[in-house]
Formats: structure tokens, sequence, C-alpha cells
């Protein structure tokens, strides 16, 4: 296990800049992974989250900035950056032309393992990522699940220490996607540096550290993600009334509301503390205000990422879909 | 590991894979040789007559004419099997899997030399096929001496190296597999205006410099000389002079657009 420490990061960038022609794709972003973490960039298409990954990984090489992955320079070093990472994009990184054991056979030798090291190697992968059966088959007949799982196996036949996941789970169905997400908690239990890029909101929610939200070429925020929760005022109370009359009264009682008149409800701004809802039910309670139903509703990334990405500012939209307090699970470590 | 025994390593490693896509899809490398094998029926068998007439200052038959015709498609054949390497080199390039070659300590030059020897390794078992066909319709070759034979096969040999690095120069240069099969039809097509089919003697005025100058002409002439025994003259050094420039040409624009910051 790698020790985490603050001095310790795997991945340190300082004025990370790439412009295609007049187009700035990335103006001066900073990243500090520290290594063992999980560090997620959120953004939406077109954000450059996969220009950074290119960059890192040493695929394309960026107009300016300090760059060091597992301690090398990109730069001087892109050879010894490629021996201690692994990289598995956006599009299967696999040969469609044989069958999914020779595509880990293919990496075992590029790595130059010895024959039986290989083997060895390959069948421990295709066994962890329930790839057994279709060792044998060609990967062109392979559903997009068993080629994200076979991408990510090839990518760890070298062992490497950092691995880049390119939007690892897009286009995966729900189930696939929650195995890809075991997988990689595994990895970090295992000590491995991640570096994650996703549209999931949830995604990052659910596996990452720390997250920085790319907008437009700019970190736009980065922190964990309660602090990012944090930074926009998104909390509130919500009243839902079944009598549009007791609705009606409620809502003049109470004045310093947001209405909804289609959905009958209310909602109190407020952020979730335990001290707020008591004030705000004996305020409701000393106003005779019966309300159907009670919600709290703490904001999550979705609000988070559009108020920070210049989408519509949505804290006060209705919640209809979160219904309760939805608190976010950590990744397990 | 030092810096050679992991180029030779990754290499072999690169070659083995470009080989087990030939053996799996044989299609391709089967359907590019059906060309020369078409024209070297179609020339002999439907053309023979009038073709045969055309050579040795007339009274040639139909013997004659498939002795003169023989180096020529072997050299077509050339031409033909190297589309596959453009085709799979442009295939490679449009695919995931070069992202991840690129990120990996691999000796960079690998993917490409791959590429190269398994493209002159199948032109080579190309060579052998067609060459079965010749002699199963009558090509003889008794006359050329051992030394002869090995000077034909290391020309052969090197003519394909030289219009394998131009094929992979076109798979690099072309945005799909389509797009460098159509590229690389030069290549299949400059035997039809060489001397493989009909001296170069006896085209019109204008074109013969064309048709004496272009790679085909000299080579095909330098291997008529070898098996044949006719007269080889400057064409052997012409000939050699288009091998080492071709490679270097094909070397210097495929490794080049290889090594720039892919898209």
């Amino acid at each position: 296990m790698t020790p985490t420490t603050p001095h310790s990061l795997a991945i340190a960038a300082k004025g990370l800049r790439k412009a295609y022609g007049d187009k700035t794709v990335l103006d001066c972003i900073d990243l500090a992974v520290p290594t063992g973490t999980v560090y997620s960039l959120l953004g939406p298409n077109g954000a450059g989250k996969t220009t950074v990954v290119k960059i890192l990984s040493t695929l394309i090489t960026a107009d300016a900035g300090d760059l060091r992955v597992g301690g090398h320079d990109l730069a001087a070093d892109p050879q010894a950056v490629r021996a201690a990472i692994g990289v598995t994009g956006q599009f299967s990184a696999v040969d469609w032309l044989i069958t999914g054991e020779e595509n880990m056979l293919l990496m075992a030798d590029l790595h130059q393992l010895s024959r039986s090291e290989g083997r060895r190697t390959a069948a421990e992968l295709l066994e962890r990522f329930d790839l057994v059966e279709a060792a044998a088959n060609p990967v062109s007949t392979y559903s997009g699940g068993m080629r994200r799982r076979l991408d990510l196996a090839m990518t760890l036949v070298g062992k490497p220490r950092i691995i880049f996941l390119d939007e690892p789970t897009t286009g995966l169905d729900p189930r696939s996607r929650r195995n890809m997400w075991g997988i990689i908690r595994e990895l970090v239990s295992g000590g491995v540096t991640v570096f994650l890029t996703t549209q999931y909101l949830e995604e990052a929610d659910e596996l990452a550290d720390r997250i920085a939200v790319l907008s437009d070429g700019k970190i736009a925020a980065e922190g964990s993600a309660d602090e990012l929760k944090r930074l926009i005022p998104g909390g509130h109370v919500r009243l839902r009334f079944a009598d549009p009359a007791a609705y009606q009264s409620a809502a003049v009682a109470l004045r310093e509301v947001t209405r909804d008149d289609e959905a009958l409800s209310l909602q109190i701004l407020s952020d979730g503390s335990q001290r707020e809802l008591r004030s705000i039910l004996d305020w409701l309670d000393s106003a005779g205000i019966e309300a159907d139903e009670l919600t709290v509703h703490i904001p999550d990334l979705d609000d988070v990422f559009f108020a920070l990405t210049g989408g519509t500012n949505l804290p006060n939209q209705p919640a209809a879909n979160q219904p309760a307090a939805n608190q976010p699970r950590k990744a397990a470590r | 590991m030092s810096a050679l025994s992991l180029a030779v390593r990754n290499s072999n490693t690169m070659l083995r894979r470009n080989l087990l896509h030939a053996r799996r899809y044989p299609s391709m490398t089967l359907n590019l040789l059906l060309t020369p094998i078409m024209m070297l029926l179609l020339f002999v068998y439907i053309f023979g007559d009038v073709m045969s007439a055309g050579i040795g200052g007339g009274g040639a038959d139909r013997s004659d004419y498939i002795a003169y015709v023989v180096p020529g498609i072997l050299m077509m054949t050339i031409g033909s099997t190297v589309i596959g390497a453009a085709i799979s080199v442009s295939m490679d390039m449009n695919e995931g899997l070069i992202a991840r070659f690129r990120t990996m300590a691999l000796y960079r030059g690998s993917l490409l030399i791959g590429h190269v020897v398994g493209s002159v390794l199948q032109v080579l078992a190309s060579q052998l096929l067609v060459g079965a066909v010749a002699v199963a319709i009558g090509f003889r070759s008794t006359d050329a001496t051992v030394l002869e034979w090995l000077a034909a096969f290391g020309l052969l040999a090197l003519f394909s190296l030289a219009l394998t690095w131009i094929a992979v120069g076109m798979g690099m240069a072309s945005p799909n597999p389509e797009a460098a099969s159509n590229m690389a039809m030069p290549l299949i097509l400059l035997p039809l205006i060489s001397s493989a089919f009909i001296p170069a003697d006896t085209m019109p005025g204008w074109f013969q410099p064309i048709a004496e100058y272009q790679p085909f002409t000299p080579a095909i002439e330098t291997l008529r000389g070898l098996l044949l025994g006719t007269e080889i003259g400057n064409n052997w050094w012409i000939a050699i002079v288009w091998c080492v420039g071709l490679t270097a040409l094909g070397y210097r624009w495929a490794t080049g657009l290889f090594n720039r910051d892919p898209k």
C-alpha cells in the first residue's frame, strides 16, 4: 500500500495550457492528486476533460505547464511516465480482430513478461473481470460492457500505479456501470491512484475523494463532494399541499417563500440543519399551517454542476425527483 | 533491458500481431492477390495472341509471351499486396488501440516496423503463390544460375520493402481505410504503364520516358534479365536507386506522421 501524505502527489500540474489554433482548450489549469486517491474531473461535453487525460497520459503535448506524473516530468521523461501509468480511454483500446485472451497476451508480451508469467497474469485478470468464458472469442463479438472490462484488464497487465479512466462508464447499462464502480474501488483499495473523468455527477459522487469541475477550459471549483455542495445555497425545505385553499393561505401567511402554484408546493431556504428545521417547524406551527408533505432538499452535485458550468441556476427548482435528504455515500475505502 | 533489445522485442510482438491478423483474416490478402493472377491469365490466354505479336519483333508465340509477362506480374503482385499494408495501418490508426500503444513504455517505432516486416513477408508469400501459377501455365527459368536467383529474390524483397514503406506512409496520411485503399491504387496501376505487359519502346514516343523511368520498369527489366537472360543494361542500378529512394521517402513520411501529436 502506498502511504498517502500531502507531499506524495501522483499527479501534479501547474499552469497547464493547451490551445488548438486560436481556440484555447485548457486555460492555466492546476491539479494536485494525492497518491492512492480517486480524483474526478467533472464537466460537460467539450469542457476539455479528455484533453487533460491525453496530455497527462503523454498522448499529446501541452503548450505550457509544469507537469509531473508519478514523480516524473512529462516533458523531460515521458517514457518514465508511461511506465508508471495505465490508460483506459473513451474508445475501446482493444484489438477487435483477435480474441480476448490474445489481447491479454499481446499486452503481456509488450510488457515483456515471460511466457509463463504472461499466461498467468492474463488468466488471473480474465478471471477477475469475468471474461473466462468469452476469452476464446473474437473481441468483435463482445458486448459494450465486456469490451470495457477487457479494456481495463489490458490496462492492468502492466501493474500501473496510476490509472487514467476517461469516461469509463459512458454507454454502459446500469448493472455494468455498478460493476465498473466496484472494480474501480477494488483498484483503489490496492493503493492505485485513479484519475477519472466523467459526465455523470453520481459517478464522481460515488467514487471520488476529490472532484474538480472543469468548465470552458478552466477549473470552476475543486474539493470533496461535500465541500462542493456547500459552495452553493441550494438547500431548502419543501412543503406540499393537497388542498388548493390550504396552499393559498399558507402562501399568503409565509410570504418569504418560493411558490410553485402548479405543484401546490412552497420552498423555504434552509441549510438542512436541525436548528433551522426546528425553527421552520415552530414557525409553521405558530402560523397554523399543516402541510401534507415536508421534504428536506440538500444540494447535490447536479446543483453545483449547473451553477458552476454556466447552465441554468437550479437551487430553487422544484425538487421533484429529490423526495428526501440525499446524503452522498462515500466510496468504499 | 537495453534500448535495442526493447526495440527488437516490441517490434517482434507487433509483427506477430500483424501475422495473426493475416492468418485470421486471409481474405484481404487473397483478394489483393486476385488482381495479378487475373491479369496474368487475362493477358496470356485472352489477349495472348495479339500481345505475343508485339514482342521480340514479331514471330513470338504464347510461351514467349508467358516468359515476358511473368516478371512484370511478379512486380505487380508487390504493388497489389502492399495495398493491404496501407489499409491495415489506417485501420490501426483509427482504433482506440493506437492510443494505448502510444501511452505504453514501448519502442516507438515498433508498431510500424511490425507492419512493414509483416507486409514484406506477406508479399513474399504472395510471390510464391503467383510464381506457382506462372509455373503451372508454363513459365520456366532454366538458364538462371543460383546467384541470379538469389539476386532476383533480393530485388523482389528490396522492391517490396520500398513499396511497403510508401504504402505505410499512405496509410498514415489517410483519414480512414477506404481512403487508404484509394490512395494506394496507383501502386497497382503503375505496372500497367510499365514494360510489364508490352515493351516500353512500343509505346508512343512522348510517353516512353515516363514508362522507362518509373519505378516498375527498371525493376521488371532487371528481374527479366536475371531470370531469362535478357539485356539488363543500366536498369539494375536505376532499380536500386528507386528502391533506396522510395524506402527513405516512405520511412520519413510514415514516421513523421506517426510522431506527430494525434488529434
